[in-house]
Parts: C-alpha cells; sequence; structure tokens
C-alpha cells in the first residue's frame, strides 16, 4: 500500500504493464515529458522514446497510428489530452478502431487503451469541459472505462491494458490530484460495480468525479434521516446491470447522477433498463442541455453539487416506493 | 536509364494484371444490381453493395506489390482488389468475401470495402478515404519496434490527398523517418467529380515534397514504369525513411459498379481507353502466345472463383455476433 494521487497511480499501473510486455507503448502528444497532468511522468527515461513516442498535434494520426501498431501486434496507450480533442479522431476511434476487428473477419484486433480526459475542467470553457462516455458506450466494438478513485486508475487501467479490446478509458480532467491510498497489485474486473456505501432508502448510480458528489450528498442526507446507497460503476460498458438492478430491488429508489449532459446521457440507458426490468422509482440527475461556460457562475450551472445530488434524493425518498 | 524487368519478371507482372482484371470484369458482373444508387434500382445481385472496381488502374498495384514479400504490410482504399490480388490474396476467397459468404476472408462481415487478408501482410481495405494513412504510420511503428527490415506500402487515391490525415501522416512519417512507401493512385476523379477542380497547387508529389517526402511522379498505366519507380523508392525507404510514388492512371469504371459516369467527356474517355495497362504490356511483351495463355488461365482461376463462392455456405447468423469484443460479450441490447 502507498499513498499516490490519481495520476501517479495510473502511471504505476501504465510502468509495471511497460516492463511486464514489451509490446506496450506510448503515443500522443508532450508524453515524453510525463504528459500535462504528469500521468506519464519518468516512463519515456525508463523506457526510452521508442516505446513513448511523442508526437505532432495530430490527433487523427495518433488515433489511426495507434489502430495500425495494434493491428501489426502492439499495444499502444494512445494519448488525447482531452476528450473534447478526441473529436478530432472520431473517425480512427468508431470506424477504424471499433470495427476493425469486426469487418475484418477477427484477423486482426485492435487492444488499445485511449486515454481521453473527460468531465468539467474549472475555467477552461466550452471545448475543454465536456463528458462525453454515452458517445462511446454507443459504439459496439469499444469498452468504456471511467475510473474515479487512485485506486481504481491504477487497477482499472492495468485490467483495460490486459482486455486486448479497444478501451476508451475517461480519467476525470479535476481528479488528478485526489490521494488515497493504492495497493498496485489489486485487481478489478471491467464490468464490476463497486457499492461504496450502503444504504437503504435510495440508491445513487454514479461514476468517475460525480462518485465524491453522492457521498457528500449520502452526508448531507443523512442529518434528514435519509439513507443513500451508492454505486461507482467505474466501468460503461459493460455496466454492472446485476448490481444496479439488486440495489433498486433493495431501496426501491435510483438516482442516476452524471456530470455528462442529462439528455440522452449514458443515465438515460441505465433509467430505461430499471423501467424495463424493475419496479424502481427512477430519476435523472445530469447537466444541462447547455455548453459550458467560461464564467464561475455560468459553470456552475454544468456542475452536478452535493447539494443538487441530495436535494434530488430527498424528493425521492418523498415518493412512495414503488410496488414490488 | 531505367531498369527494365526480364522477361520473366515482365510476364509476372502482366499476370498479376490479368488476375485483377479478370476478378473486376467478373465482380462487375456479379453486382448488377447490388445497389441502389446513380439511378440503379436494387435487385437480386450476388455481390451486394457499392462495388469501387480498379478496372484499368491494374498497373499500380502490380507494380508496387511485385517488390514486397509477406512480411511487408499493406493499407489500401475502398478501391481495393487489387491490392490485395497483388499481395497474394486468393482469388476463391476474396470472391467468397464480395458474395457474403463464410469461408470469405472476412467470413462475410466486411465485403468488397473491407477486404483484407492479413496472412500475406494485406491490413484491410478500408472505407473512409485516407484512412489508411494514419493506419500506415502506426504499422510502420510496430516494423521498427521488432526490428523489421520490413516496409508499409499505403495506398490512396488523388481525393485522399484533401484530407487532414494526408498531411498528418506523411509529416509525422517523415519526422520519424518510417519505413513507408506513399503510393497516390491518381485516377483523376473522386468519386464523380474531376479531381483538378477540387485540388489546389500541382498536386500530391508537390505536396509530399513540401512536407519533406520525396518521391517520382510515373505513367501509372505502364507497369514497366511503376515496377521500375517503386524498386527504386523502397529502397530508398529502407535506406532513409518515407517517399512516394504519384502514378497517374485513369479510372475506366464509374464510382461504383453501378455508376455509368455519363458525367466524363465520352471523347476524353475514349482516349483514355487507348492506354489500357495490360494492352500497353502486352506491346512490350510481345509475346502473343504466352500472354493469351496468361489471360485464360487468369480467367479460369476466375471462374473457379466464382463457383466456388455459388456453392459455399452462407455465415451462421450467430456469426453476426462474434470478433465485436471480449469484454461484455452477449450484452448486446443492454
Amino acid at each position: 500500500m502507498a499513498r499516490m494521487n490519481y495520476a501517479e497511480a495510473a502511471c504505476a499501473a501504465l510502468e509495471a504493464a511497460m516492463r511486464a510486455d514489451p509490446q506496450v507503448v506510448v503515443v500522443g502528444e508532450d508524453v515524453g515529458r510525463g504528459g500535462i497532468f504528469g500521468q506519464y511522468r519518468g516512463l519515456q527515461q525508463a523506457f526510452g522514446a521508442q516505446r513513448v513516442i511523442d508526437t505532432p498535434i495530430s490527433e487523427a494520426t495518433i488515433m489511426g497510428a495507434a489502430v495500425g501498431m495494434a493491428l501489426a501486434g502492439l499495444k499502444p496507450v494512445v494519448e488525447m489530452r482531452v476528450v473534447d480533442f478526441a473529436l478530432c479522431a472520431i473517425d480512427e476511434l468508431v470506424n477504424q478502431a471499433a470495427k476493425a476487428r469486426y469487418m475484418f473477419g477477427g484477423q486482426g484486433r485492435v487492444g488499445m487503451v485511449a486515454r481521453l480526459p473527460n468531465g468539467l475542467w474549472a475555467g477552461s470553457a466550452a471545448q475543454h469541459s465536456q463528458s462525453l462516455e454515452a458517445w462511446f458506450a454507443h459504439i459496439p466494438g469499444l469498452v468504456v472505462v471511467a475510473p474515479a478513485t487512485p485506486q481504481d486508475n491504477c487497477s482499472l487501467l492495468a485490467a483495460s491494458l490486459a482486455c486486448g479490446d479497444p478501451v476508451v478509458y475517461l480519467e476525470h480532467k479535476e481528479l488528478w490530484g485526489l490521494e488515497g491510498d493504492v495497493a498496485p497489485a489489486q485487481t478489478a474486473t471491467l464490468g464490476e460495480a463497486e457499492i461504496v456505501r450502503a444504504g437503504s432508502d435510495v440508491t445513487v448510480v454514479t461514476w468517475s468525479r460525480t462518485r465524491h458528489a453522492a457521498l457528500e450528498a449520502a452526508t448531507l442526507v443523512e442529518k434528514e434521516g435519509v439513507s443513500l446507497e451508492v454505486i461507482d460503476l467505474r466501468t460503461l460498458w459493460p455496466w454492472d446491470r446485476d448490481a444496479v438492478l439488486a440495489s433498486a430491488e433493495r431501496t426501491g429508489r435510483v438516482l442516476i447522477a452524471h456530470e455528462a449532459v442529462q439528455v440522452a446521457g449514458f443515465g438515460a440507458e441505465i433509467a430505461a433498463t430499471l423501467a424495463e426490468a424493475s419496479g424502481a422509482r427512477v430519476r435523472r440527475l445530469g447537466a444541462p442541455r447547455i455548453p459550458v461556460g467560461y464564467s464561475q457562475p455560468l459553470e456552475d450551472e454544468s456542475r452536478i453539487t452535493p447539494q443538487a445530488i441530495a436535494a434530488a434524493c430527498v424528493e425521492l425518498r418523498r415518493a412512495r416506493p414503488a410496488q414490488r | 536509364m531505367h531498369e527494365t524487368p526480364d522477361a520473366e519478371r515482365a510476364l509476372a507482372l502482366y499476370r498479376t494484371m490479368a488476375r485483377i482484371r479478370a476478378f473486376e470484369d467478373a465482380a462487375e458482373e456479379a453486382s448488377k444490381g447490388g445497389v441502389a444508387a446513380f439511378g440503379a434500382s436494387l435487385a437480386a445481385a450476388k455481390v451486394r453493395g457499392p462495388l469501387h472496381l480498379s478496372t484499368g488502374q491494374e498497373a499500380v498495384a502490380a507494380g508496387v506489390c511485385a517488390h514486397l514479400g509477406k512480411s511487408d504490410l499493406l493499407t489500401s482504399t475502398h478501391r481495393g482488389h487489387g491490392h490485395t490480388i497483388a499481395k497474394g490474396a486468393r482469388l476463391d476467397r476474396m470472391m467468397c468475401e464480395l458474395f457474403g459468404r463464410a469461408p470469405g476472408y472476412n467470413g462475410g462481415k466486411g465485403g468488397s470495402m473491407h477486404i483484407a487478408d492479413f496472412s500475406v501482410g494485406m491490413l484491410g481495405a478500408n472505407g473512409v478515404v485516407a484512412a489508411g494513412i494514419p493506419i500506415a504510420v502506426g504499422a510502420a511503428h510496430a516494423l521498427r519496434a521488432r526490428g523489421a527490415q520490413n516496409v508499409v506500402a499505403c495506398f490512396f487515391g488523388d481525393g485522399a490527398i484533401n484530407r487532414g490525415p494526408f498531411l498528418e501522416g506523411l509529416n509525422w512519417a517523415a519526422v520519424r523517418k518510417l519505413p513507408i512507401l506513399f503510393v497516390c493512385e491518381d485516377n483523376r476523379w473522386a468519386a464523380t467529380t474531376a479531381s483538378e477542380a477540387t485540388t489546389a497547387g500541382a498536386g500530391a508529389l508537390a505536396r509530399a515534397e513540401a512536407i519533406g517526402v520525396p518521391g517520382v511522379q510515373v505513367d501509372g498505366n505502364d507497369v514497366f514504369a511503376v515496377w521500375e519507380a517503386a524498386g527504386r523508392l523502397i529502397a530508398e525507404v529502407r535506406a532513409s525513411g518515407p517517399r512516394l510514388l504519384h502514378a497517374i492512371t485513369y479510372r475506366v469504371k464509374g464510382h461504383v459498379s453501378v455508376d455509368v459516369a455519363a458525367y466524363r467527356d465520352a471523347a476524353k474517355h475514349d482516349k483514355e481507353l487507348q492506354r489500357d495497362p495490360l494492352v500497353l504490356a502486352a506491346q512490350r511483351i510481345a509475346d502473343d502466345d504466352r500472354l493469351e495463355a496468361i489471360g485464360r488461365e487468369a480467367r479460369a482461376e476466375v471462374a473457379a472463383a466464382l463457383a466456388a463462392a455459388h456453392a459455399a455456405p452462407w455465415p451462421a447468423k450467430e456469426s453476426a455476433y462474434s470478433d465485436v469484443q471480449d469484454t461484455g460479450a452477449g450484452r448486446w441490447r443492454g
């Protein structure tokens, strides 16, 4: 067990993978300097410029080259700086990485991890603050992972590197400095949620940074006698349907909270599943369908706060539990 | 001045072109009624969907790929049958793929636009213009990582030089001195628009040179000229990094097989047809008996491929669900 922040934890997992497997390479902008968030610190010094490859600002070719590397036997880790920039590489991710194995009939496959830091980034405005997980969850072929803690950023990155599928790996832009205890050898299974807090009245299903807001909300509503169960999905595709349905069965009320725009967000998929497969009362809490504004009061309109989660849960608690 | 291929090599180049031509002719016939576009309506066809024929462009594929072994890699375009054949794929398995049958290279999941044979280093045709360029960059990194002396041949059309990945990929390859031969197969038509109407400046080679990728322009209908230039450039690629071969050729057919390309000037078109690469090569080889025999063999091979494709089983429905992804396999509806 070691004390690490979120960036260091990922770096530790990547370093271990690179030591164990010479096919693992890193490709992207500024990785030689350690990446703009320090998530590659020391790796080029340890493994050389042929394995930690600094690239031009050519997102399409960074992602497309990773596809070619993977088809020819390497295991690339793609650095995209922020998820917003990955939109310059959407053909390479969606039409190439996600499709190659299938459309070539299994002759090749694209084992790669594309790191697309996701979510609000204070003061960074509309083109650096998006949460696009639903886009990727919609695409057959892709795995979508969203770690919320240093431990998960170590364990889930290791699992993503090992899985052999193209993984969209969504670290949160505002979690890099988050510290925690990390057991580097601890494993995680893609598709397995974590019940972060057990409770009896309302289940909050969430992921990424909103996990922490949900935990704060649980403390806030506890004073009002409302008990929250908090589930961090950790992986959005495949998501842990069983864990969510089992919790919904226990509490009868589910709030899905995420930082992405609520309309057609991934919460809609979970809500639809709950509607089809449980009798639970369901609410969603996501951002309004507006671009993220620069100025603090404008940006705040897009933030999902513990207070907002608490209020939604209290309101949901007042509703009668669904018939079971 | 220029090296010319010996008699056996010349015949081998002709044979590759004859096999491509025979394959394209048969595929075209089998695709009639296969797609609703360009005024054509959908009917029962053995080859469904858009079929992009490389008829008339055979010399580029044959001349370049004659220098490649199975361990060299190739990325292709939506018009990729010729590259696939020249790289060493089997015609029967290719035809099965076009027919959507189980023994096809892709198990019926790809068809013409995604034809691939990884066993001979052919990393796939691609439905997106210029998409093979970044993939070639990555494949070249992989070759370098394993210390191989092989090269990547990256084919794209004249339309691709107006897409961003052309700039990105050539720049990156030049900076990293990657072992890639970029081949601009310039058939002068970008879908149904003449490239000259949408392309500024002096074209592919001038742009490549501006980025620092040297190259040569060649008559892409002269298979011997292509062979000679490609050989020289590939030697340079191995020694010092990427090169570009700008091969000027002509798209004999429409954008897809059902496109009669009435938008082209008839007199100009007829003039271009006089420069058929097989005819030009035959005139140079001047051995009618052997060339006729090669043509016969090619057509017989394609006839057998057609028969195999007609007889081949369809893919099982279950295979629609294989090779999607391992993580979460089985979760098809949530």
